[in-house]
Order: structure tokens, then sequence, then C-alpha cells
């Protein structure tokens, strides 16, 4: 029997996305900026669009992939699938579903892919408003706990209580993507600086996150293409493999309300070995990062599950200059990400990683053989997905 | 102790709490409105659960019976919400939000708002007591358990 791994089998050979739009800002319905964003994809592959067999996202995507194949005009469709789960940890694990359909045969080209009109469908942030609520939220809304931040915040305390992290480290991941962001003309907040004092003094959303810990809504879409690693160099551009996925999360991490047993967490405790052991890698040989910001105090726990510093240590290592792309430590969140380039999602992510390992950020690290990507920290399930060169395999 | 509906610490408007269609947490809503506490416990392996669900996560045994408990713990967490997401709170100003747990009863954790000043200090590990706050004039009408550190 073969290895059972994702490890060198898949390739992105494409990547695309729109203009990304403030929420609520794009000229274009949430279908049309998906069908954009996969023909840009095709464009930089080079591919004709009608080769496309299969589509994958997450989060409840509503852009149906039948309704794609038929507007595309593709010539079959053979896999489809979504990532169940809400929230942005569906990011690599709809990269990885879309790998695993080709890496088994089901499909030979497929497009991972999110999109996002929260003008015409409306927006994370609010709360809900209808007079009664049941289930998960019941335990959480009457006492005003109604939106993401206000879910996650606890999180973060009790972390930041555990292992004495102080606001600054928050300050220092939000920092890195506004720096990253003022490289990057795609980005949202490029030309819109964060600095020490303007972070300090920002409103409090929900203590311990100001206003900068917290991630932007927009709207746009984006999306990448897959071929089987063999077809690779068919393509124009320098390839992208996958060398490693994971998602799920670990022990009853849904328990309602705030029951997870292993609460101060990302919930990468068992997501993150288990990608590090396909990968092949160690976190020493990772030379990019870009993880997902919900929330910054999300990204502390996320990194420190991935093993880039021990969570006693998270004061030490999180600083601007260790995340700042070409001479930190770990260059994060290179083209602005959640918070300053576009909460796509945290798709925008995957591309970056792309770039990152085909040599093409605005904030291009050094060491780029191989990128992680973490997804939607915090939620179930959450997923993250290892890059690399064809000198990675 | 328990509050009357004027008492209220977050106004009136947000989402009242129901049990889910299949009625899994009615006991839970139902013993609040008498000022009681009740939490799962399997009756098969004495496993604490919290929140409800159909079957024992320990045992698989189905139905685990509901527990009276005394309404104290202490601060596992903490949150000051400041900025309003829904319409009702654009006027109420900060609010603090606690994650109570309850080491007698296997240590499930509960949410519920921290009474008195929005601005106190708030330890974690400081011990509190639950306050049941009735909402009397809501539609329908329901309680909340809210929580006060203990003296």
């Amino acid at each position: 029997m073969t290895e059972r791994t994702l490890r060198g089998r898949v390739a992105i050979v494409g990547i695309g996305e729109t203009t990304y739009y403030r929420h609520g800002q794009s000229p274009d319905a949430e279908f049309k900026l998906a069908l954009k964003a996969i023909l840009n994809a095709c464009s930089d592959a080079g591919l004709d669009p009608k080769d496309i067999d299969g589509f994958a996202s997450y989060s409840n995507d509503r852009n149906d992939p039948s309704r794609l194949a038929a507007a595309l005009g593709t010539r079959q469709l053979r896999s489809t699938t979504m990532q169940w789960g809400g929230g942005g940890g569906g990011n690599c694990a709809a990269v990885a579903n879309g790998a695993a359909a080709i890496s088994s045969g089901l499909a030979d080209c497929v497009v991972a892919f999110r999109a996002l009109a929260q003008g015409q469908f409306g927006r994370f942030g609010q709360a809900p408003t209808a007079p009664t609520i049941s289930g998960d939220m019941a335990w959480q809304a009457p006492y005003g706990v109604l939106s993401p931040g206000q879910k996650f915040a606890m999180k973060a305390r009790r972390f930041m209580h555990e292992h004495g992290v102080k606001q600054e480290a928050l300050r220092a991941i939000a920092m890195a993507s506004y720096e990253h962001a003022q490289r990057n003309p795609r980005a949202v907040m490029y030309g819109k600086p964060l600095t020490e004092s303007k972070y300090d003094d920002s409103r409090w959303i929900v203590e311990p996150f100001h206003l900068f810990d917290c991630c932007m809504e927009n709207d746009g879409a984006a999306a990448v293409i897959m071929v089987p690693a063999e077809r690779a160099k068919d393509f124009p551009g320098r390839p992208v493999y996958i060398l490693g996925a994971a998602s799920g999360s670990d022990e009853r991490v849904a328990a309602v309300p705030h029951n997870t047993p292993n609460y101060a967490s990302a919930s990468f405790a068992t997501v993150a070995p288990n990608m590090y052991r396909m990968a092949g890698v160690t976190p020493k040989d990772v030379g990019v990062v870009q993880s997902y910001e919900n929330f910054t105090g999300g990204v502390l726990m996320a990194l420190a599950e991935h093993g880039f510093f021990h969570p006693d240590e998270a004061n030490e290592f999180l600083t601007l200059q260790n995340l700042l792309s070409p001479g930190g430590k770990l260059p994060l969140n290179t083209s602005g990400g959640n918070l300053a380039e576009c909460y796509m999602h945290g798709f925008e992510l995957v591309l970056e990683a792309v770039r990152q390992v085909r040599g093409t950020s605005t904030a291009q690290a050094p060491r780029n053989d191989v990128a992680l990507v973490i997804g939607g920290p915090m939620v179930t399930p959450v997923s993250n997905l290892m890059l690399g060169s064809e000198a990675a395999l | 102790m328990n509050l009357a509906n004027h008492e209220s610490y977050l106004p009136a408007g947000l989402p009242i709490p129901v049990a889910e269609a299949d009625g899994l947490s009615q006991p839970f809503w139902s013993a609040l409105r008498e000022n009681r506490l009740l939490v799962q416990r399997c009756g098969h392996c004495q496993a604490w659960q919290f929140g409800p669900e159909w079957i024992c996560h320990q045992c698989h045994c189905f139905d685990p019976q509901w527990q009276e408990v005394e309404p104290r713990g202490r601060i596992y967490s903490w949150e000051r919400v400041w900025h309003p997401v829904h319409p009702c709170l654009k006027e109420r100003g900060p609010y603090l939000v606690v994650l109570v747990e309850l080491p007698h009863a296997g240590h499930v954790r509960m949410l519920g708002n921290l009474l008195g000043d929005a601005l106190q200090e708030v330890v974690i590990g400081a011990e509190v007591q639950g306050v049941f706050e009735h909402h009397e004039d809501a539609s329908p009408a329901h309680t909340l358990l809210q929580w006060r550190v203990a003296k």
C-alpha cells in the first residue's frame, strides 16, 4: 500500500483574486465575484476554465459548484467538497479537500475558493436580533456575548493569564499585518499605517481586544487552481506543492458553553502535529507564516501551538521586529492578512503563501521554500496547510 | 439570592433563551425559574456534563440525569465589552461577562454577567456567588443566572 499522504502529490498552479473592497462596497454580486476570482486564477495558470472539474470551499459558501460549472461551461463536474463549520477555520481544509480529490483520482483540476459580499448578505460582526434563541447561543447571547470577538476574548484572556502574556504581544501581531499591508497595493489598508500610539489609543472592542486586534469585514473573492504534481511543470509559474495539511480539533472543543477541556487554545493541539507529521518538516524549517487573524489573540495561541515559541516566551518572541519581512525571525502575515489586506475569510492568506513560495510577495521572506498557512483559530474545525517549493520535496 | 426584573444587569431586548425544539435544555431553564441550578450528571458513570447533551460523553449512556448544584464557583476568565453589537446595548456602556467554573460540579463552566461596577477589577480565581435574575415582564418570562463576587 502506498503511503497515505498529500505530500508532494498536488501542486497549486494558479492564484487569483478580485479587487478587495470594504464590506458592502462591492459593485458586483457575490456570485460574480466568485467567477472573477476563478477566471483570474485560470489566467494566472494559463488554464482554460472549462478544464476545471472540481470545486472546493468552506463556511457554507453560497456559490454552488453546479451553478459555477454551468456558468463557466466546464466540460464535466467531478469533485464538489464543502468543509463543514463556520468561521474561517476551513480555509486550508478547502485546499486540502480539493487536493485529496486530485490525489485520489476523483478529479484532475480543482479550484478552491471563497467569495463574500457582505452588503448583499449581511455581516458577521452584528448580533442576532431574533426575539428568542436556542442552542449554543442561548448560553451566551442573553448575557451580551453575541459576536465572534465577544466569544473569543474570553479564551485569549485565559491564555494571557496562564502565561503572563502582555498586551504588547497582541500589538506586535496587529502592527506586523499593517506594516506589510503598506507594501501591498491590493490591501484595503494600503496607505493607512498603524503606530504603537494609534493602537494604544484605539478604543476597546472587548478587552483584551482593541479595535486593531479585530479583523476587518470585506467583500471580494479569491481562488487557487490545483492539479496533480506530475502536471505542475506544464504551467508557466513556479510550481508550489502541498507538503501537508490537517483539520479538526482536539477533545470536545465544541462542548458548549465554553466547556472545551483545553480552553485556552486556538484548537490546534492535535491539528498542528498532524500537519507537521505529513509535511515532514519542523517549525524550524518554516520560513514564513500566514496566520488567520480573526483576533490577534487567536494568532498568539495558534503560533504557540504550532511550536514557534513556548507560551511562556510569547512576550519575547512576539515583537514587531521578529515578525517583519525580510529581517524578522518569523515573517508573519506578509500581505497584511485579515487585519489589513482583506478579510477574505482567510483565503487571501493561502494566495499569499503561494506568492511567498514563488518569490513574488510584496514583502518577500528570504526563507521561502516552506510556507505555513494557519486557518480560523479558536473555532472548530480549524485547519492548516504547509506549502513548499520543488526544493522542499 | 434573586433579582427582580427592573434590576436586570443588561437592558431588555437581548435574545431570550428558550429550549431547543427537541427540548434538550428545558429542565435547565425551567429550574432557573425556581431559583435552582441544574447540571447534567450521568447516573451510570457519574461524569458531569454541561452544556447538556442526549448522551454522556464519557460512557455513552443516554439521557444523563439532571442534578441540582449550589450556584457558586470561581472566575475562570472574563471580558469587559465596550463595543455594542446589539441595538438594545447602544446606551448601556461597558459591561462585564465572566466565565465561571464550578469545582463542586466537575469543573463545568458557565457564562454570566458579573454584577456591580462594570469597571471593577476582575480577578481570575475569585469566588463568586450565583444570583437568579428573573425577567417576569419578558415574553416569554425567563430567568438568567448572574454572578457576584462572594464576600
